[in-house]
């Protein structure tokens, strides 16, 4: 266990292969959730834009295809919330692993 | 100007909300010494705190009332702002939220001005936190003053002033600390309501969903309008009504969907908690309890239309009167005192927000500016920073107090949040996003992206439909700039970093900024003095 520096020694912690693994997970799950929420919200006012008569058609009674994308939002976002969360618990690990292997003792 | 005052049970209500936060002001005003106490609340928010407090700061009166209103008049439209406010969480939870508590301290120029020139970045960046906060303010004041009116009967210019001194006094001498309580009870106020009324409003539907959607697919304002599909989406975007509707609501969904990572009072939110795990914490509180208020919109909102007839929310002179849905609805329903509990609860939104806004304007001019632009990082000391902000907090209040009883209650407050949303989109999401991620960026494309995308989306809603022009002489056909602004804030960015010189020492200091903001070593501690 190295001594921790002061201030840390910014640009080998950057380089450090535990440091990149960290990022590269986080970045294997933000990347493609955000491209994918984006899309699925901006479909939104695409479908009911343009293809209106289409998000007119019932679904369930009297409720039609529009209100039901529109409330799949709602659970898209509820969903990928969680998703994210569950996701952070295993950065948050990685991240107290390396903060350790450096000698600082994690934040939290 | 002679107001004659009623004392209605709203009014009652209203000022028993006051009495309690100011008792909090007080407490807080005790505790609170040095800039992180009144800048940040100390750090000590919890979690779960925070994100009542973001939902309180968020939920403005616009998305209470206004949405309300919306959907009774228009229907499935009306709805699409409830959706959106929601899904651009997802912005703030993936994105924003962990590094901005990561790697700065009290303000979101702190992000970018880790490895970029200070001076230049905080001045741009301190402008477009101010020009955001004090636009969507005066929003807020606009629609307070016609609200006040309509419920407690007090006129404009009076009610613009109580609500702008009252908040005042929360900012002043509360700080961040009762600005957090002041909306903590707000957003419990508000859900209590909007569940209050929701239930109420099943309940004339024998508590049967089937019923309900059947009597909102053919509402007809209980008798007094044909009955007409409220769940068909183009009663305001449709190409029927307007040919650039479904283009204006695109534009819009992507103002929403990436505005609310750049608005200034809910970002300084995270720089009251702990660290950056629970920072994550509050959006996931936040996320709950916005998602179900926005979902409990469909209640109040659509049912609206089934229970109240047309000449109950109309005005004298037949136009909608899309705020006043809302609290008609609950006096129906729930009688004089409902009334007063909803009409005091959309005082306390009013009162919440203004207090969020002011605090981060005013938290910028002071860190920002003052203390980081004039006098390049160093004052005599942290009481003078907090000093500058207390009179930065009456300078903002008291312009926008003076723009909103100027502007006077005819103003389209949609138009201000709009343009709140689309700079906020448009000038700073870009310049957040860059610096974290964009090893190259450097000053030039920061003050490049700030400039054009707060610039961009100005221009373009001054020659929009709602502009200097009006619908005929309009140039720019779309109500929403963010289509074109947010695009141009980002090409801005990128544009002036690639077309610069490489900023070796910024690029030297990306591996700092990346450490501190994936990892939170060397973050801002809680409980500290500084």
């Amino acid at each position: 266990m190295a001594a921790p520096t002061n201030p840390p020694d910014w640009a080998s912690i950057e380089q450090s292969a535990d440091f990149k693994a960290l990022l590269a997970a986080k970045r294997r799950f933000i990347i493609p959730a955000t491209l994918f929420f984006l899309v699925y919200y901006m479909a939104l006012p695409v479908m009911v834009g343009y293809f209106p008569a289409l998000m007119k058609k019932p679904v369930w009674g009297a409720v039609n295809a529009a209100y039901v994308f529109a409330l799949s939002q709602f659970l898209m976002t509820f969903v990928m919330a969680a998703m994210y969360v569950r996701r952070s618990r295993q950065w948050d690990r990685m991240e107290s692993e390396l903060l350790a292997s450096l000698g600082f003792t994690s934040a939290h | 100007m002679v107001a004659a005052i009623q004392f209605t049970p709203a009014l009652g209500m209203f000022l028993a909300f006051v009495a309690v936060t100011l008792v909090i002001t007080w407490l807080s005003a005790r505790k609170a010494t040095g800039s992180a106490a009144y800048f940040a609340a100390g750090r000590s928010i919890k979690g779960w705190q925070n994100g009542l407090a973001v939902a309180g700061d968020y939920m403005s009166a616009a998305s209470f009332l206004g949405i309300s209103g919306m959907i009774c008049f228009k229907g499935y439209d009306g709805f699409m702002y409830s959706v959106g406010f929601l899904v651009a969480y997802l912005t703030v939870l993936l994105l924003v939220a962990e590094p901005l508590r990561n790697a700065g301290k009290y303000t979101m120029a702190d992000l970018l001005a880790y490895r970029l020139s200070p001076r230049p970045v905080r001045a741009m960046a301190s402008l477009s936190t101010v020009m955001v906060a004090i636009i969507y303010m005066i929003a807020q004041m606009v629609g307070a003053g016609g609200i006040i009116k309509e419920l407690i009967h007090v006129e404009f210019a009076p009610a613009v002033i109580g609500v702008g001194v009252l908040m005042l006094v929360y900012v002043v001498f509360g700080g961040m600390l009762a600005t957090t309580w002041v909306q903590i009870i707000k957003a419990i106020l508000l859900m209590g309501g909007a569940i209050a009324l929701s239930w109420m409003v099943l309940g004339q539907h024998d508590f049967s969903l089937t019923k309900f959607f059947t009597a909102v697919s053919q509402a007809d304002y209980a008798g007094t309008a044909p009955p007409k599909n409220l769940l068909e989406p183009g009663m305001h975007f449709g190409t029927a009504v307007n040919p650039w509707g479904p283009l204006d609501f695109i534009s819009l969904a992507l103002g929403l969907v990436l505005g609310t990572a750049g608005l200034p009072h809910i970002l300084v939110r995270f720089y009251t908690v702990p660290d950056a795990r629970t920072a994550r914490t509050s959006v996931i509180w936040a996320i709950a309890i916005i998602g179900v208020f926005y979902i409990l919109t469909t209640f109040f909102g659509f049912g609206a239309a089934t229970l109240l007839e047309k000449n109950q929310i109309l005005t004298a002179g037949g136009k909608e009167n899309t705020n006043m849905v809302a609290p008609i609805l609950a006096q129906q329903l729930g009688g004089e005192f409902f009334f007063a509990f909803i009409s005091a609860v959309a005082f306390a939104t009013i009162l919440a927000v203004v207090a969020g806004l002011t605090m981060s304007a005013s938290t910028s001019f002071a860190h920002d500016f003052y203390t980081n632009v004039i006098h390049h990082g160093t004052v005599k000391s942290e009481d003078e920073e907090v000093r500058v902000a207390r009179i930065m907090a009456f300078v903002v209040g008291a312009v926008s107090i003076g723009i909103a009883i100027y502007l006077g209650p005819g103003v389209n407050a949609a138009f201000l949040v709009g343009l709140a949303f689309a700079v906020a989109a448009s000038a700073n999401l870009p310049v957040i996003l860059f610096s974290v991620f964009w090893k190259r960026f450097n000053t030039a494309g920061a003050v490049a992206g700030l400039a054009t995308g707060l610039g961009s989306s100005i221009i373009l809603i001054l020659l929009s439909p709602n502009g200097i022009f009006g619908k005929a002489g309009a140039i720019f056909p779309l109500q929403n700039p963010g289509i074109l602004s947010i695009p141009l804030g980002f090409l801005g960015a990128y544009l002036g970093t690639v077309l610069t010189a490489r900023d070796l020492e910024a690029e030297a200091k990306f591996a700092e900024l990346s450490v501190r903001s994936q990892t939170g070593l060397g973050a801002e501690k809680a409980g500290s003095g500084h």
